[in-house]
């Protein structure tokens, strides 16, 4: 039996979809009802829907042996897993973003508000620029606009959100995507239906 | 006489793996819990991390307890053609802990073969990792790869210390899609991407990997020979069918050299065991001669299903407060020599489940 981690939400439906096209349907799972575990005996394959954010931790402690999540988790957390396929879903971008007139003269200490602290953390001594991290669980387009911050490193999508805050973009540190990911030790004894599921998706993948 | 079903699986595994290494020659390496945190200082690249608890002995120097076993074996030693040296060892070390962020103590047992090696003592330690591994469990995988075929082609493809440390990341992780954005980044032809991405895809049963390798690794014949030899020897090895080639098996590559490997247990959700030739880290200890080891971490062991008896003690033997001592030692010798296991008790303990429960109501009675 595979187990497989999905992110809750729209990802994850149209994730679920990918491997009900691919054969790996799942009926259970489409009843509105509070399960939270779906089985298909007969494809060998057991979904579970979990947050966004926590699928690579039951990925890397074997709970479940696939899952699918961001690579903006991926990078922030560095999970010890494999990282198999690039799905381009839930496509955006890791920025800094300021407000539009902002200028980093670079004299002073940057104040830098975000939730991804290791994923800033590495950019910024990546181009050895001295900063202060100021760690935020939401609304990071707030911290600069109140003068919390001289900047924000956070994933934008389509902009929308800074634009209506006054805020640009001045740096892209990476794009982001949804991937798909395995238990290191799970992908050697499960590893021919991994790779056929790798397979399968990836055909859908080129075929957008 | 040591009653084996009181023996947790990771001592039984001690116990097991020591006689097999001495069946091979390898003798024990005792080492102090201590050593002078400067040594390590010196030493931190090759250390999993550079947090390490420190005290101060006596006489004011800074000590350390051992994060790492492997520094301290080779630390000394003769370098004389012909020689070798090899030791196991059954050791705790004191590490911080990726999950909690505090320091937790690691058994950890293995060997190391220090000295003049050849082929015969990489194919030994293989060998033993896999018998090592097997003694655990039959569910069981080892895989090899060479960082000599590795480095060899990608300094054929691209000599930058930056590129390479990239494209090393992302073999690892199995991760085509960025390592193939990654060539196209900095330039690379198609040639080279698809040879890297191939280090990604080849993979598996040994011949097949071989007969694949042969097509993408120029620029690393010597080491591709190497592997190929040690794969004929292993065609013989009991344990040859789970003895896989994986090019994502990447140990730290400034410490290691030639042939390395991971072993993985169905079960356990990462390698509990590594190890490879490390004649870098020799030199940089100022030793000439090379060497090869694994390490095997016992504390992961935890991780598969335990044994469930359903209960604690075999019986429980409740006697009432006013009995006499020496009838209630009689009693429990009685149980005991019976190869049960006893514990006597006045009431009944809200948390031991016994699967008998015998009562001393009067004097040697029970009921």
């Amino acid at each position: 039996m595979l187990n497989i981690a999905l992110p809750k939400g729209r990802l994850g439906e149209k994730v679920y979809a990918m491997f009900e096209a691919a054969g790996y349907e799942c009926p259970s799972i489409k009843e509105n009802n509070r399960k939270l575990i779906f089985e298909n005996v007969e494809k060998q394959v057991r979904y579970f829907w979990v947050k966004p954010s926590d699928v690579a931790i039951y990925v890397e402690r074997g709970a479940a042996d696939i899952g699918i999540a961001g690579k903006d988790i991926l990078l922030e957390y560095k999970p010890n897993v494999y990282e198999l396929l690039d799905l381009r879903l839930g496509i955006c971008r890791m920025a800094v973003a300021a407000p539009a007139d902002f200028h980093d003269d670079g004299e002073r200490t940057l104040r830098v508000a975000t939730k991804f602290t290791n994923i800033a953390a590495d950019y910024y001594a990546g181009i050895g620029r001295e900063i202060d991290i100021i760690k935020l669980n939401g609304s990071i387009e707030l911290a600069p606009i109140l003068g919390l911050s001289d900047v924000i490193v956070d994933i934008v999508e389509t902009g929308t959100t800074l634009k209506e805050n006054n805020l640009s973009v001045f740096e892209t540190i990476v794009p982001i995507s949804a991937r798909l990911i395995a238990n290191k030790s799970e992908f050697k004894f499960k590893g021919s239906q991994i790779e056929e599921i790798v397979r399968s998706l990836g055909k859908q993948v080129e075929g957008k | 006489m040591v009653d084996e079903r009181i023996l947790k699986r990771e001592e039984k595994a001690v116990f097991a793996l020591r006689s097999l290494y001495r069946k091979r020659g390898y003798l024990p390496f005792k080492m102090s819990k201590f050593e002078e945190f400067e040594f390590y200082m010196r030493n931190k690249d090759f250390l999993v991390s550079d947090r390490i608890i420190t005290f101060n002995d006596t006489n004011g120097k800074l000590l350390a307890l051992k994060p790492d076993v492997t520094l301290s074996i080779i630390k000394h030693g003769e370098d004389a053609v012909g020689c070798k040296q090899k030791v196991y060892y059954d050791e705790n070390v004191y590490r911080v802990s990726e999950s909690t962020g505090q320091f937790k103590e690691i058994r950890q047992t293995g060997l190391e073969c220090i000295g003049d090696i050849d082929l015969y003592d990489i194919y030994e330690t293989a060998t033993l990792a896999a018998e090592s591994l097997a003694w655990i469990s039959e569910d069981f995988i080892l895989e090899i790869s060479h960082l000599g075929i590795l480095s060899g082609v990608l300094d054929r493809i691209c000599g930058d210390v930056a590129f390479q440390k990239e494209a090393i990341r992302f073999i690892a992780e199995k991760n085509a899609h960025d390592l193939s954005r990654l060539c196209e980044e900095w330039g690379v032809s198609g040639e080279g991407c698809h040879r890297l991405t191939a280090f990604i895809s080849i993979y598996g049963q040994r011949q097949k990997v071989l007969e694949e390798l042969r097509q993408i690794c120029d620029g690393a014949e010597e080491a591709f020979g190497e592997l190929e030899r040690l794969s004929r020897m292993l065609d013989c090895s009991p344990f040859g069918d789970r003895i896989v080639f994986d090019f994502s098996v990447i140990n730290d590559m400034s410490y290691y050299n030639g042939i390395v490997f991971k072993g993985f247990i169905s079960g356990i959700c990462e390698g509990v065991l590594a190890g490879g030739q490390y004649d870098k880290l020799m030199r940089k200890l100022e030793r000439r001669s090379g060497a090869v080891g694994f390490a095997l971490y016992l504390d992961l062991l935890e991780q598969l299903p335990a044994e469930k008896t359903g209960y604690d003690v075999d019986m429980l033997l409740l006697y009432p407060g006013d009995a006499d001592p020496a009838v209630v030692a009689k009693k429990v010798e009685e149980l005991t020599a019976g190869g049960k296991t006893v514990s006597a008790q006045k009431r009944i303990p809200e948390k031991l489940r016994a699967k008998e429960i015998i009562s001393l109501v009067k004097e040697g009675e029970e009921c």
